[in-house]
């Protein structure tokens, strides 16, 4: 198999890394960086020793907040956040899970009050084993983590 | 999360003639019944049962503005909060559909409940989003009453199921107890599954299998060690259980063959009384269309409309003990 790498490394800034296959789309929305002017690399589905196959994402000149890391772990608790000064690893960023979270989710359930009062969502987070559920503060559902989409 | 409005967070206690015991409801909301402990819902229970035995109803809400906000119909719940509050000596403001307010101009629920919680001293809401108690207790500076949130939660009816059982067994704990018709989007059923944890408390549940409990109560009830079992016919469990809890079925959910099957398996007979627990009785929270036989109203084991009565005597507690540093019910 070739060296090459399949994304480019960075000079400055995090690299997010063993993110679980189809969860790096949420975490750009989640962290809005498609609304910022950092330059942001991602790759899917990319080989992994420890993952088999695994999401990364790069981003350029920025260093996540301690609130930034912990929010990426709802969709991947085990990810990797190292902060990157001349092209190596300055420090690892050690995330928690958030016991909740607000103004992040959109509420799966269609008769939520938040989908029609101008309102943010507020979620209770829960780790059960690998997995994770989100319960909705307002109507009280749980869900996991793959039911909720991000608010964009 | 448990709120506590304004000044009422001062060790506020209660004089029940005898005993004095700390009042930890004064000011607070009670939006689901999981914001409440087991020694609160004891407490309630309690107040509930010395209001319904006492001779005169203390005069608890005098000088009290209770705004009764229905923002869709109800029959019961609405009028028997105006009962607990009008024999309580309090007064009440409100309306009895989104009809008749602003929110049909588009005003926000947001800034309907903050203006109303500048007029009134509690607000009891009903609304059909789930979830619009909670923002109606994060908002107003009063306390706050859910008397149903959609498909939601509804902690009075909860409580005045729990209150009713204890009234007709003597005791909450080891009881068989049969939830029977639509436990899929049946509010009652939901809160009720959900305090049994905090009892010794075997479910039955019967239902079509389009109408059963919802995999995320279930899930929570084996994690609480909650035992139940499902079901497919009322025949299948009546002859093991103490309380039979019927709900209505929405025939219009179903087929018209479906609708006939449903109602040879979930409506109520007195011929299925034949050979029951002679201490079995019958609850619904009503309006029942066709899911309970007349002819079971006078037999002993019918106690629905107890059970409804009962609703005031709750919500005279609960509205007593939100508004009442020291409530004196001797």
């Amino acid at each position: 198999m070739s060296k090459t790498l399949s994304v480019s490394a960075i000079q400055n800034g995090t690299v997010i890394d063993h993110i679980p296959v189809g969860q790096a789309l949420k975490i750009i929305h989640l962290l809005k960086l498609l609304e910022t002017n950092q330059c942001v690399t991602v790759g899917f589905r990319l080989l992994s020793r420890r993952m088999k196959l695994k999401d990364l994402i790069k981003i350029e000149d920025y260093v996540l907040t301690e609130e930034e890391a912990n929010k990426i772990t709802v969709f991947a608790q085990e990810a990797t956040i190292n902060v990157i000064k001349n092209f190596t690893v300055k420090e690892k960023i050690i995330a928690r899970m958030p016991k909740t979270i607000e103004g992040v989710f959109i509420c799966p359930n269609a008769a939520c009050i938040t989908h029609v009062e101008p309102m943010e969502s507020y979620f209770y987070i829960e780790e059960q084993g690998k997995a994770v559920k989100l319960n909705c503060r307002y109507c009280e559902k749980p869900f996991d983590r793959n039911q909720v989409k991000v608010t964009i | 999360m448990a709120r506590v409005h304004g000044a009422a967070c001062a060790a506020p206690t209660v004089d029940q003639g005898d005993s004095v015991t700390t009042n930890s409801l004064y000011g607070r909301d009670v939006v689901s019944i999981g914001d409440l402990s087991l020694a609160e819902i004891k407490y309630i229970l309690d107040v509930t049962a010395q209001l319904k035995a006492a001779k005169t109803t203390p005069p608890a809400l005098t000088n009290k503005l209770i705004a009764h906000c229905f923002f869709e119909p109800s029959t019961r719940t609405r009028l028997s909060f105006e009962a607990a509050t009008l024999r309580l000596n309090g007064k009440v403001i409100g309306f009895s559909s989104d009809d008749s307010t602003s929110i049909k101009k588009g005003e926000t629920l947001q800034d309907t409940i903050r203006v109303i919680s500048d007029y009134a001293d509690l607000i009891v809401i009903r609304h059909p989003k789930e979830g619009a108690a909670r923002l109606a207790a994060d908002l107003s500076t009063k306390p706050v009453i859910n008397a149903g949130d959609g498909a939601n939660q509804h902690p009075t009816q909860t409580l005045l199921d729990l209150f009713t059982i204890h009234e007709c067994q003597q005791k909450l704990d080891g009881l068989a107890i049969a939830l029977v018709g639509d436990l899929k989007y049946g509010r009652t059923a939901h809160s009720f599954a959900k305090i049994c944890k905090l009892f010794d408390i075997r479910l039955f549940l019967v239902a079509p299998d389009a109408l059963t409990m919802p995999d995320y109560l279930c899930d929570d009830l084996k994690k609480q060690g909650v035992r139940f079992s499902f079901h497919q016919s009322i025949e299948e469990v009546i002859s093991k259980v103490d309380i039979i809890y019927m709900t209505r079925i929405q025939q219009e959910r179903f087929s018209s063959v479906a609708h006939q099957f449903n109602k040879a398996h979930y409506n109520l007979t007195a011929e299925h009384l034949i050979n029951v627990r002679p201490n079995l009785r019958i609850l619904h929270p009503l309006p029942r269309v066709d899911e309970i036989d007349v002819a079971i109203d006078k037999t002993p084991h019918a106690y629905y409309f107890e059970q409804a009565a009962n609703g005031v005597f709750v919500r005279q507690a609960l509205l007593a003990l939100a508004l009442n540093k020291e409530l004196s019910l001797s």
